[in-house]
């Protein structure tokens, strides 16, 4: 980055200007640079890349970040974590453990808490990161989602940012188990439950993943290789990839006066963006450092070594696995059941297969979506939410749903905070998870509706203003404000989708696909309300009585 | 239209002319009724926890089971408990026999606050003691002379002082499951609940242990020895006298709080800060 900053100064500096000596030492360094790299095409390629600004365009930054913040903090704790079961007695600082046999990783990464300077600060920087990490991801997919931006030439690159998103998950969980202490031992326990809970394979599965029968003493290690090895060489190459198609397809924006299709408005990376975008890391990994100095993540010395036998009261996974641990806990009793010597564990099963559905419809909807429109055109202009009530309704079912799967994971807290009883609590989720979903598609669709009637009305017909004026023919009217120019072109410029009909195809026939597309798209778009034309403006605006 | 299209802008500086005017009379500030209830409600909260502190710091006391005036007992007894327990502590359909309860079961009971019940639930509450400390002795004694039960424990188990590392095994082994591996409780069926374990006494955890209160079992001597109750107690005190090594501990619920704490503050603060750096600058 250091590199390519003079690129742009060299350009003003004028020729009867004598250039300073730290001009004429940038120059310098430029060139030797660009003769030995030839970058500047990529400089003057990547430097005129433009982000337009929008707080919503900074989530993924925000991921990015934090999973560098990650990095920083993880290697860190490589340098002192031992990922070994080996037995070894407790020797360290923190007095209600001294003396007790665990692991050579719970030992470990209790010495990291008490005895390694700075090392609780790194330890809870690097557990806070990754908590916000996904968090980051999970609000930048629902931005994406909620604006269109997925749709083509962006399918691919969604495809990859949920990559991206399961990777984060499944860092998260292999770095929630190194530790071995009781939590992360009993998350593993219900790891290794769902193995086994399919049928045939499963018993065989976990013996292969722990080395033995669970907990065995291989799977601290074995994690610990994907933890820091696999997984992140993965992550980081898919980063990579969402990074260049983010560069290839450029940025999408929100529609406005000078903004089209086929251009972005906004500041380029050199300069104005990346000192902006520097400046935020920054701010981003204080917020990390700020919560991590003042607030306690996995306490692990309260959990103590792990053992089969205890399980806390308020055993969770970390807030991005709730809503598999929630899954479980929803099912009613009695789904297991028996075929000659084997048990079929639906209570198992049916969880896992609703978790895998849900994920796989999130990865498939852009090509859903571009199917039922039979769209072909590129789309560099972001969909207010409520231009694309279908879609926007669909969202909401499924934030609702995970969102029942989310809170069915707090089950029993809710049930002590709120002095109810968790039976109730159960039920009542239960119910939300199945029902809310269809309200949230509902309810949502109309709101989206109504706004878009209001936007209508407004465009049209400007604010009321409360002014009372009589006409000398003595008749009053409510002046209305009309909206500027500027302001009126965010409400008129979306496009309208209307349902595809059924055509015959070339051959002259009307395959099945055909068929329930159009069927699909009339449940789509049959609602909907037609953005504001320019003739209906003209008409508006040279009055209407 | 067109004609009042273009008229609104005289009517501009009118509207936005109000809100300014009212600011330089002179009145009081629309904060200052905020400031009031703000600094009203501090006030009463602040009294009420300084009263509720004060009376929970009196549980636990000195005065002994063998001083105790029994007649006394008996007289608080039929005052206050025997609507519900019978008029020789016999029991009724209402709530159970008092005979055998021994002495340790009344000092809980009556001492926490949880008997007499303010209200039928699914589980009696801790809440400020009704009776002195002096007065609960006397419940004790009286009770514990109907029929023979455990007594109040010696003091040589309360003090704290024990091996901690064992009790902190112990009370992940036999405790953690309901109370939570911190001591911070949990849920059981039916709105039942295990409750926080922060703040009580030793006297009242031993009591608790031996005599097995509403839904949790009974830990008797057999099963764990007084020492390593003792031990246990050490623990818990332990964990009542140091604050979290990594600051605050968010009630110790385990992952819940955090993932709620990271999406509202952490996120949250980050993108109030994404809004104020893409504001726009008027």
């Amino acid at each position: 980055m250091t590199t390519t900053a003079p690129a742009p100064a060299t350009r003003p500096a004028d020729a009867e200007q004598q250039p300073s000596r730290g001009t004429r030492f940038t120059s310098w360094a430029a060139n030797y640079v660009d003769e030995r790299t030839s970058m500047s095409g990529l400089v003057k390629e990547l430097g005129r890349k433009i982000f337009p600004d929008h707080w919503s365009f900074m989530l993924g930054e925000v991921a990015l970040y934090s999973f560098v913040v990650i990095l920083l903090s993880g290697s860190f704790l490589t340098f002192f974590f031992q990922a070994s079961m080996a037995e070894v007695e407790y020797d360290g600082s923190y007095v209600p453990l001294k003396g007790l046999e665990m692991s050579a990783a719970m030992q470990s990464a209790l010495n990291i808490s008490f005895d390694i300077r700075g090392g609780l600060l790194i330890r809870q920087i690097h557990h806070w990161a990754a908590l916000l990490f996904v968090a980051a991801i999970g609000l930048h997919m629902l931005r994406v989602f909620f604006t269109g931006a997925f749709r083509k030439p962006r399918e691919v690159n969604w495809v990859v940012g949920f990559l991206l998103f399961v990777l984060a998950m499944a860092e998260g969980f292999t770095g929630y188990s190194l530790p071995d202490d009781l939590l992360s031992g009993n998350g593993l326990r219900i790891i290794d439950g769902m193995v086994k809970g399919v049928p045939f394979f499963g018993t065989w599965i976990s013996y292969l993943l722990f080395g033995g029968e669970f907990p065995g003493t291989q799977i601290v290690g074995r994690l610990y290789t994907l933890h820091i090895l696999l997984l992140p060489a993965i992550l980081v190459a898919l980063l990579g990839v969402h990074m260049l198609l983010l560069i290839v397809n450029k940025h999408t924006q929100f529609a406005g006066p000078g903004r089209t299709n086929d251009n972005v408005v906004g500041s380029p990376i050199m300069p104005v963006f990346a000192a902006k975008a520097g400046g935020f890391f920054f701010i981003v990994f204080g917020v990390i450092a700020l919560v991590a100095a003042t607030v306690t993540i996995n306490p692990i010395w309260n959990y103590g070594p792990y053992d089969p036998s205890p399980v806390s009261a308020g055993t969770q996974p970390d807030w991005y696995i709730g809503f598999a641990d929630g899954a479980l806990r929803l099912v009613p009793p009695g789904w297991e059941f028996m075929i000659g010597p084997y048990t079929v564990s639906m209570n198992i099963l049916v969880p896992i297969l609703v978790l895998l559905v849900f994920l796989a419809l999130v990865a498939v909807y852009p090509f859903f979506e571009a199917w039922i429109t039979n769209d072909k055109r590129e789309h560099h202009i972001a969909d207010r939410p409520r231009n694309a009530p279908a879609r926007t309704a669909i969202g909401a079912a499924g934030v609702t749903f995970y969102a029942g799967l989310w809170s069915a994971a707090s089950s029993d807290l809710i049930a002590t905070h709120f002095k109810l009883s968790i039976e109730s609590v159960t039920h009542v989720i239960q119910a939300l998870t199945i029902l809310g979903p269809i309200v949230a598609f509902f309810v949502t669709k109309r709101i989206c509706l109504a706004l878009q009637k209001k936007d209508r009305e407004i465009a049209l017909h400007g604010f009321e203003s409360g002014r009372i004026v009589r006409l000398p023919g003595g008749e009053y009217i409510e002046v209305h404000e009309q909206l500027s120019e500027y302001e009126r072109w965010r409400l008129v410029s979306y496009e309208e989708y209307r349902p595809v009909m059924v055509r015959p195809d070339a051959r002259g026939r009307i395959s099945q696909g055909a068929k329930m597309r159009s069927a699909i798209s009339g449940w789509f778009f049959e609602d909907r309300i037609a953005p504001v034309t320019n003739k209906e403006l003209e008409e508006g605006s040279h009055g209407h009585h | 239209m067109a004609k009042s299209a273009s008229s609104p802008r005289p009517s501009r500086p009118a509207r936005t002319g109000r809100p300014a005017r009212s600011t330089r009379t002179g009145r009081r500030s629309p904060l200052a009724s905020v400031a009031l209830l703000v600094v009203g409600l501090l006030a009463t909260g602040g009294a009420y926890a300084m009263f509720t502190t004060a009376a929970s710091a009196e549980e636990g006391g000195n005065a002994s089971i063998a001083t105790a005036d029994k007649e006394n007992g008996e007289k608080l007894f039929q005052a206050n408990c025997a609507t519900c327990h019978g008029s020789n502590g016999e029991g009724t359909n209402q709530a159970p026999t008092l005979l055998g309860v021994g002495a340790a079961s009344v000092d809980f009971q009556v001492g926490t606050g949880r008997m007499p019940m303010a209200v039928q639930g699914p589980q009696a509450e801790r809440k400020p003691p009704q009776f002195t400390d002096e007065q609960t002795k006397d419940l004790a004694a009286y009770i514990a002379s109907l029929a023979p039960g455990p007594d109040i424990p010696a003091d040589e188990y309360l003090t704290g002082k024990g091996d901690v590392t064992e009790g902190a095994e112990l009370f992940r082994i036999n405790c953690a499951m309901c109370h939570n591996v911190a001591g911070a409780g949990g849920a059981l069926t039916e709105g039942k609940f295990a409750p926080s374990l922060k703040g009580v006494s030793a006297a009242h955890i031993y009591e608790a242990m031996i005599t097995g209160p509403q839904n949790m079992p009974v830990f008797n001597d057999q099963n764990i020895s007084p020492e390593d109750k003792a031990n246990i107690i050490a623990y818990l005190t332990y964990l009542d006298e140091h604050a979290s090594p990594g600051g605050l501990d968010l009630g110790d619920l385990g992952p819940v709080s955090e993932g709620l704490f990271v999406w509202i503050f952490a996120l949250g603060s980050i993108v109030a800060i994404t809004v104020w750096l893409t504001a726009k600058s008027n």
